[in-house]
């Protein structure tokens, strides 16, 4: 949620409007097209950059699944503009139904797009948990993101409409199963994975963060265990919520969990040491630094996040 | 924010506990120098009276991030100087364009010790934060930070009502490490609802729900008492400095707007010197 009010900071700075004279043409400007990285699996790469006006925070990596009889999108991107986009390259690619629309969690650079699919009337999958998640959050999201974009550009929340629990949900697109199931708290308190059984290609969205800095909005420790979790499903590839738009998962899960256990292992030295929460913000894995892209932007807050986790230990 | 919720900040404001019930209207973050400073009058005179605020430079000091990591989770460090701590009765903090901008007020007894205060807060917007120290008779010394930050008391908890519940009450006493003698951080369970975050199973708001009193006491003397408000982050920790006395024990009074109220002992960390 941050990322946000920060982007919306540095235009205030910038003395550029906000009152929605931006919300036109956002979607122009959204980065480079969909990259076919499996056979009938479609992923733009999101820009390593914060939400602004220019990229109408299309920041995640989003695109669809192709069945023989269905399209399922994963993930409908981060604002209605971005959705539009979304459904309108989906539809250079194919014109089979769009009968799916997955939401992998709460954080609106993910699920804000979904409003751009509605007139699909589809199915529209979460955790069991995003639907509460957005009750409490949407407005406030809504609310940025209007202020960032403008209304028209922004969207609405769109509530879920199938839960997935903790057993697998699974889909049927057309000779291509989809598994999907709902995660413990981890990076959010309500990340989806899915698995597209004919690619092997495995859809853990921000479980998985490659390059560009994770933000921590769940649970350090179970961010930790969601990790161990991936790597049990076998999977060799997978498409990441940030980051290329595919990698090798056990590759790309190496320095997430670096990251993770160093801001963890440090963190507790640092309670342990009786330091305080500024103490710890300026010195806990500042090692990380040099790699990932908006370390700046979130390292901060993840350790603010670690140190109210771990406190209570 | 938008005007709804400015309408909830008035209905907030005129459930606060007396000492804290400011009617002030609520100006838009942001603003010139001049504004702020018009600002901060009215709330010096609706706080303080007539009482002038001298400038505290030399006495108090207060640390803030210039920009809010996460505004609803804001460090605040306010020190006195060691030559003024024997003179110092409280100390207040006002973040000048929160939507209840009176935030807290710290009154030291005899086994408190002012050198350090460090609170968490919630801010809504660019504003000014004043920390304004009053010694034993009455004079005031303020100084001033400004902090960008956007939506810190409309920010969700992050879990559900229910969850941010659980617990409610539960205290820990963290000591300071081993550089720092005299100093320790009470941490408490306690959502401290702003009465400005939706609650999800309602779509309405959550009422707000905060501690309104905290009091840590050493052998029936009192350290510190925190009288708090919905600007205090969720699951407040306060950090503080106390003289060592006969007792062993630090007892901890908590009650909240509900008028639930806690209470817990800790073991006294001990001085290695």
């Amino acid at each position: 949620m941050l990322q946000y009010g920060m982007a919306r900071r540095r235009l205030l700075q910038a003395g550029i409007c906000l009152c929605g004279c931006l919300a036109a043409g956002t979607a122009a400007a959204v980065s480079a097209g969909l990259v076919e990285v499996a056979p009938g699996v479609l992923v733009r790469r999101g820009p390593d950059e914060e939400a602004s006006a220019a990229n109408a925070n299309g920041i995640a990596n989003i695109g669809c699944i192709i069945g023989d009889d269905a399209v399922l999108v994963t993930d409908p991107g981060g604002s209605l503009a971005d959705g539009q986009w979304l459904r309108a390259e989906i539809r250079r690619h194919t014109d089979r139904p769009i009968r799916h629309v997955v939401m992998s969690h709460v954080h609106p650079d993910h699920c804000f797009g979904a409003g751009a699919f509605l007139q699909d009337v589809p199915e529209i999958l979460g955790h069991y948990r995003l639907g509460a998640a957005l009750a409490a959050r949407g407005e406030y999201y809504q609310r940025q993101l209007a202020d960032l974009l403008g209304d028209a550009a922004a969207g609405l929340v769109v509530p879920p409409t199938l839960a997935v629990g903790e057993e697998e949900t699974v889909l049927d697109l057309g000779n291509r199963r989809i598994r999907l199931v709902a995660y413990a708290t981890a990076h959010s308190d309500c990340d989806l994975v899915m698995l597209d059984e004919t690619s092997g290609l495995l859809f853990p969205a921000d479980l998985l963060f490659v390059g560009r800095a994770p933000s921590l909005d769940g649970s350090l420790s179970g961010w930790l265990a969601a990790l161990d979790r991936l790597r049990a499903t076998g999977a060799m590839r997978a498409v990441p919520g940030h980051g290329p738009a595919i990698v090798e998962l056990d590759r790309a899960i190496g320095p997430l969990a670096h990251y993770l256990t160093i801001l963890r292992d440090e963190t507790r030295a640092a309670l342990a040491a009786g330091r305080t929460m500024e103490e710890a913000i300026s010195t806990v894995a500042m090692t990380e630094r040099d790699h990932w892209a908006l370390f700046d932007d979130y390292h901060g807050r993840n350790v603010t996040q670690a140190y109210k986790e771990l406190e209570w230990e | 924010m938008g005007m709804n919720q400015n309408r909830r900040v008035v209905c907030a404001g005129l459930v606060l506990a007396p000492l804290l019930a400011i009617a002030s209207p609520v100006l838009a973050a942001g603003g010139t120098d001049s504004e702020r400073e018009e600002r901060w009058q009215d709330l010096r005179q609706s706080i303080f009276g007539e009482r002038p605020v001298e400038d505290g430079a030399g006495l108090i000091t207060l640390e803030a991030p210039a920009r809010a990591l996460d505004a609803a989770l804001v460090p605040l460090t306010i020190r006195i100087a060691p030559e003024h701590r024997d003179r110092i009765a409280a100390v207040h903090l006002v973040i000048d364009d929160n939507p209840s901008p009176y935030a807290a007020k710290a009154s030291f007894g005899p086994a408190g010790d002012p050198a350090v205060l460090r609170l968490r807060v919630r801010i809504d917007g660019y504003t000014n934060v004043h920390a304004v120290a009053e010694t034993k008779d009455g004079q005031l010394h303020g100084t001033v930070a400004f902090v960008k930050a956007s939506g810190g008391c409309s920010a969700p908890i992050g879990v559900s009502d229910e969850v941010a519940m659980q617990g409610m009450g539960e205290m820990k006493l963290r000591p300071a490490g081993p550089d720092t003698q005299g100093e320790a951080t009470l941490l408490i369970r306690h959502p401290n609802f702003s009465g400005m975050q939706m609650n999800q199973l309602t779509r309405t708001y959550t009422p707000a729900r905060y501690l309104d009193l905290v009091r840590i006491s050493q052998g029936g003397q009192t350290v510190l008492e925190l009288a708090g408000d919905i600007s205090l982050s969720s699951d407040p920790a306060i950090g503080f400095a106390y003289r060592p006395g006969e007792a062993d024990a630090f007892t901890v009074l908590a009650t909240d707007s509900d008028g639930a109220s806690w209470q817990e002992s800790f073991p006294i960390p001990a001085h290695t010197q």
